[in-house]
């Protein structure tokens, strides 16, 4: 028998998996500590450890060096773009893959998610000519508009429909002289809505997290987008390393806070691919 | 509000109608992208000259590419960071998920939190951060190390040999979190009465571990390897990051993503940079089926 084993494991996972929670959590905690500390500070010996008082000042500096707050505003306004434009577009493809039988249809969705498992360097290139040619470049649409065809979204939407919305209640509706657009957008829409806002998280921080998108075609520092105003700053000979901190941890302050609030729900939808 | 009959759907053209916004778009951005990207891989353009001044150029991009010493280190590189990030986040991540879906139950879901945080967060932010906790004099990584373990500071950006090993960390740090939660959820389906049986029959923990645990675990390992391989072969935006969009000294941080972005957008060659994307996508496919070689049942061998 094994008894001892069984009397230390538990005492020992607990140690092992808390120790790695911590360095998972650290990173976060400097950033945001160095979010408060002026560059000489962030390089001194030994680093700070505690939060200093520097963080308007950092911020002076980025309003200074970017168009920050517009950086902000066109973040938002990208990531809310490209939230609502998926969330309409899968919502009415995933429920027309779930409950209505048309030609290619199968032939369609194993299309769509074949395109799913396409590494993203596929389309790098192909894009940005797509959008020079449309004239989309350095327009915020370049980046809101292609990832609303989400095949994510329609693979998330038609599980979702298949597995909770019965045909019968359509059916029914229908009887009752219910017309097809107000099935979906009265009966079909409101019983989504717990996949709408699993789906409507996860695209707003992929939006917001973008960096090859608004890489490849925004041109003009007043159009970019966080992440991309952030990468501006850094220079091989004189980078703010403070108001570059401030600026990370004002772009991770909204994501940490939609986890806390979310998880459970974010953590089953990225994973939904894999858990059925 | 009731719309006359003759403008009422009729449930037969109705699918065409939803799908017809997504379809339109997915045809436009997912599928005309990829056809195009195979036709410029047979073509040289260079975007100052227009778009009618292309040429058919044959399999030059391709040989041009093969032949290309930078490709070819690229392509190390990625596969140097492809495991050196991938096999540890599988090593941790299985151990972890068996002790959290052992010994955790009310502060499960504060625990994977801690470790799926990373996953969510702005890779440029985080990329940005650990440029600074990896600065040779001042940085906290080498504070720590210098604490633990004494020796010279490690120029850990400076030098080639150094900047993967810091990249995989990244990467490492940001990716273990999802596998330990796609490992709890195979976990969780396990049948109990399995390890009541064996402890019953007398088996340790261990013997539990090897015998029950990573045997039901095998097709979600196969999955999160895939996963791995197809992700840690395109990475791009933390070496990114790390080295100023340039790859590093001596390019050692310069994966395939960055070298085929780079023959684009900075050396203007769109056609080169096309065939390259095809031969590492035939590269993700190769890999990808040979993981799948590797974990498949053989003989009845379980």
């Amino acid at each position: 028998m094994n008894a001892s084993n069984d009397r230390i494991a538990p005492w020992t996972a607990y140690v092992i998996v808390g120790i790695g929670a911590l360095i998972m959590l650290a990173p976060f905690y400097f950033m945001f500590v160095f979010a408060t500390q002026s560059r000489t500070e962030i390089f001194s010996l030994p680093p700070p450890v505690w939060f200093g008082d520097d963080f308007l000042d950092n911020l002076k500096i980025l309003t200074d060096r970017l168009p920050f707050w517009r950086n902000l505003g066109w973040s938002l306004y990208v990531a809310l773009a490209s939230t609502a434009l998926t969330l309409l577009f899968c919502s009415m493809g995933g429920y027309a893959f779930a409950l209505f039988e048309f030609r290619f249809k199968n032939a369609l969705f194993a299309l769509v998610m074949g395109t799913m498992l396409l590494p993203s360097f596929m389309n790098m290139i192909p894009t940005f000519m797509i959008m020079d040619a449309l004239g989309w470049i350095d327009q915020p649409r370049a980046l809101y508009v292609p990832g609303a065809a989400s095949a994510f979204g329609i693979f998330l939407m038609r599980q979702f429909v298949t597995t909770s919305i019965p045909k019968d209640l359509i059916e029914a509706a229908r009887m009752d002289g219910c017309s097809e657009l107000s099935i979906y957008a009265r009966i079909v829409l409101p019983l989504l809505k717990p996949a709408l806002g699993t789906l409507g998280l996860i695209t707003f921080i992929a939006s917001w997290n973008n960096f090859i998108g608004p890489l490849i075609v925004m041109r003009s520092p007043e159009n970019y987008t966080l992440p991309l105003a952030l990468r501006s700053l850094q220079s091989p000979v004189d980078t703010e390393w403070g108001a570059l901190m401030t600026g990370s941890a004002i772009a991770t302050i909204p994501l940490v806070i939609l986890f806390i609030l979310s998880s459970r729900q974010l953590i089953a939808g990225l994973t939904a691919g894999a858990v059925k | 509000m009731k719309l006359p009959r003759a403008l009422q759907l009729s449930p037969v053209w109705t699918p065409y109608v939803l799908l017809s916004p997504f379809v339109v778009l997915f045809c436009i951005f997912g599928l005309f992208p990829l056809a195009f990207s195979l036709y410029l891989a047979f073509q040289t353009w260079e975007p100052t000259s227009g778009l009618t001044a292309m040429s058919f150029v044959g399999l030059d991009n391709f040989v041009f590419s093969l032949q290309d010493e930078w490709f070819w280190k690229s392509l190390k590189n990625t596969a140097w960071l492809a495991v050196a990030s991938g096999v540890p986040q599988h090593l941790v991540a299985i151990p972890l998920a068996v002790f959290i879906h052992n010994s955790f139950v009310r502060s499960r879901n504060a625990v994977v939190g801690a470790y799926f945080l990373p996953y969510i967060t702005s890779t440029v932010a985080i990329a940005i951060l650990f440029s600074s906790l990896f600065s040779t004099d001042f940085g906290l990584v080498n504070a720590g190390l210098r604490a633990l373990f004494g020796g010279e500071p490690i120029d850990w950006l400076g030098r080639p040999e150094n900047i993967k090993p810091a990249i995989a960390m990244i990467v490492f740090w940001r990716y273990v979190g999802f596998n330990v939660v796609l490992y709890l959820a195979a976990l969780q389906t396990i049948p109990k009465d399995l390890y009541e049986a064996a402890t019953m029959d007398g088996a340790g923990r261990l013997q539990q571990f090897f015998f029950i645990t990573l045997p039901s675990l095998k097709p979600m390992i196969y999955f999160g390897v895939t996963l791995s391989v197809i992700g840690g072969l395109q990475l791009f935006e933390e070496p990114f990051i790390l080295t100023g969009g340039r790859g590093g000294s001596d390019q050692s941080g310069m994966t395939t993503a960055i070298y085929l972005y780079r023959m684009a957008f900075d050396f203007n060659d769109f056609g080169a940079a096309s065939a390259m994307s095809w031969l590492l996508f035939f590269v993700v496919v190769v890999l990808t089926w040979l993981t799948n070689r590797a974990f498949k049942p053989r003989g009845g061998s379980a």
